[in-house]
């Protein structure tokens, strides 16, 4: 944060709808605050989702990879969240109807190639997203000017497993195609308008397809045909309404801070 | 070199002596993660200013937005400005102009050849100055025997900022500054 910054942030009366207004005043507020912490939702619940993968991973190599990822979208989300309230708090104590993150990234990890699936569709949606962001300028785009430059390594890491995994053996181009098909549904919500952005959500669509349709072509797999979004599911999570392994996620998350409330290192 | 050009700004606008000689012992932390690295050799002190008697802000921008070197960063340039005679110094994290590897010094550089770490190639950045990364045609030398035929084993390693590579030469692997 600029000292500019720092004194915008010191001089912000507190939104209404903040969480921690008393412990860091937001940067933000009204609509802008919302969507930054949509975004900020989004970088912290996948962050969550990919830790689960430490120790668990096929391979050490992508043990080191899923949450050297985690870690990164973990500073997004610290540096997003920060900007519209008390971090810690919103992390730990909200509940589940109060996180605003698209549901794509609290779908459980599932088999390698669920979770690869997850990281294609999100890490191409997210670079288009950070660099639109960048580009606006605005509260938001030293953030994104600097973290789209991660993603772009996320992005490869997901591309190369696709490919690996699509153009593999047979059972690992059945996973692959399974784990593209059922996190489809999920995508649509990505480009639901967020009002305060400053970035034409809809319009990101276009490219996104592209370069995920030119990914999953050349890994002899084939874009999913159903629907990318369920009649109920469309926009929900940036509603607050989210998928029943959402509560999961965050009682193992949050369990420690609340049941000890302020235990540090 | 971005950094460079921020200090050297605000030399021109008047940096004073002791601005310079804070400078100077704050850009001589040594990195947390890759101690052969100072801080000013590795591009994060972006800036420093002597606000009132004993006050003194710094300005230090992260490799990695999620680097967590940073706070022990703060806190090794806080003992040293303190010890130093400042009573009172605040510590700034600054994201824009973003970091890139581009920003470590020549000097620095060689320090991590020295230490067994693969410095990063030069950016080529495109217009916009955000395009991605992952130029990985340009050849890598191992930083043990020096061949350029490496290839690489994991995008990442064992920090945020490094991925990890193997030399078909020696046999040795070794980290890689990985370009931003």
């Amino acid at each position: 944060m600029t000292a500019t910054e720092q004194s915008r942030a010191a001089a912000a009366p507190a939104s209404p709808g903040a969480a921690a207004a008393e412990k860091a005043a937001p940067t933000l507020e009204g609509p802008a605050l919302a969507a930054a912490r949509a975004l900020g939702d989004d970088a912290l619940v996948l962050a969550q989702r990919l830790g689960e993968w430490a120790g668990n991973a096929p391979v050490l190599e992508e043990d080191v990879a899923l949450t050297n990822i985690a870690l990164d979208l973990l500073g997004q989300a610290r540096t997003l969240l920060s900007l519209t309230g008390d971090e810690d708090d919103l992390a730990f104590l909200r509940e589940e109807h109060e996180f605003h993150n698209a549901q794509l990234v609290e779908q459980p990890n599932g088999d390698f190639a669920v979770t690869i699936a997850r990281q294609l569709y999100f890490s191409v949606y997210q670079e288009l997203l950070y660099t639109a962001l960048a580009e606006h300028g605005g509260d938001l785009a030293p953030l994104a000017a600097k973290a789209v430059k991660e993603v772009a390594y996320h992005r490869d890491h997901a591309e190369q497993w696709t490919l690996r995994l699509g153009d593999g053996t047979e059972e690992s181009h059945r996973r692959m195609q399974q784990a593209l098909d059922a996190l489809w549904r999920y995508t649509g919500e990505l480009f639901q308008p967020l009002e305060g952005l400053g970035v034409d959500l809809p319009a990101l669509r276009e490219r996104w397809l592209e370069q995920v349709t030119a990914v999953v072509e050349k890994a002899t797999l084939a874009i999913p045909q159903g629907a990318d979004h369920t009649p109920w599911a469309a926009g929900a999570g940036r509603q607050g309404v989210h998928t029943e392994s959402f509560g999961r996620l965050l009682a193992e998350m949050q369990y420690l801070h609340r049941a000890h409330p302020g235990a540090s290192w | 070199m971005v950094i460079t050009r921020t200090v050297e700004a605000r030399a021109a606008g008047g940096l004073s002596s002791l601005e310079q000689e804070l400078l100077r012992l704050a850009g001589a932390v040594p990195d947390p993660e890759l101690p052969v690295v100072s801080l000013a050799e590795l591009g994060v002190l972006r800036g420093i200013r002597v606000t009132g008697p004993g006050q003194v802000q710094v300005e230090l921008t992260p490799t990695w937005t999620a680097c967590p070197a940073l706070e022990t960063m703060a806190a090794d340039v806080t003992a040293v400005l303190k010890d130093a005679g400042m009573s009172e110094v605040t510590v700034h994290t600054v994201l824009s102009p973003a970091w890139t590897t581009d920003a470590i010094s020549e000097e620095g550089r060689r320090k991590l050849a020295e230490a067994g770490v693969a410095p990063p190639r030069p950016q080529t950045l495109g217009g916009t100055g955000i395009s991605g990364p992952v130029a990985l045609d340009l050849a890598i030398h191992c930083p043990h025997c020096g061949s350029t035929e490496t290839r690489l084993l994991s995008r990442f390693s064992s920090t945020a900022c490094k991925s990890l590579r193997s030399c078909k030469s020696c046999g040795e692997p070794f980290d890689h500054f990985k370009e931003v």
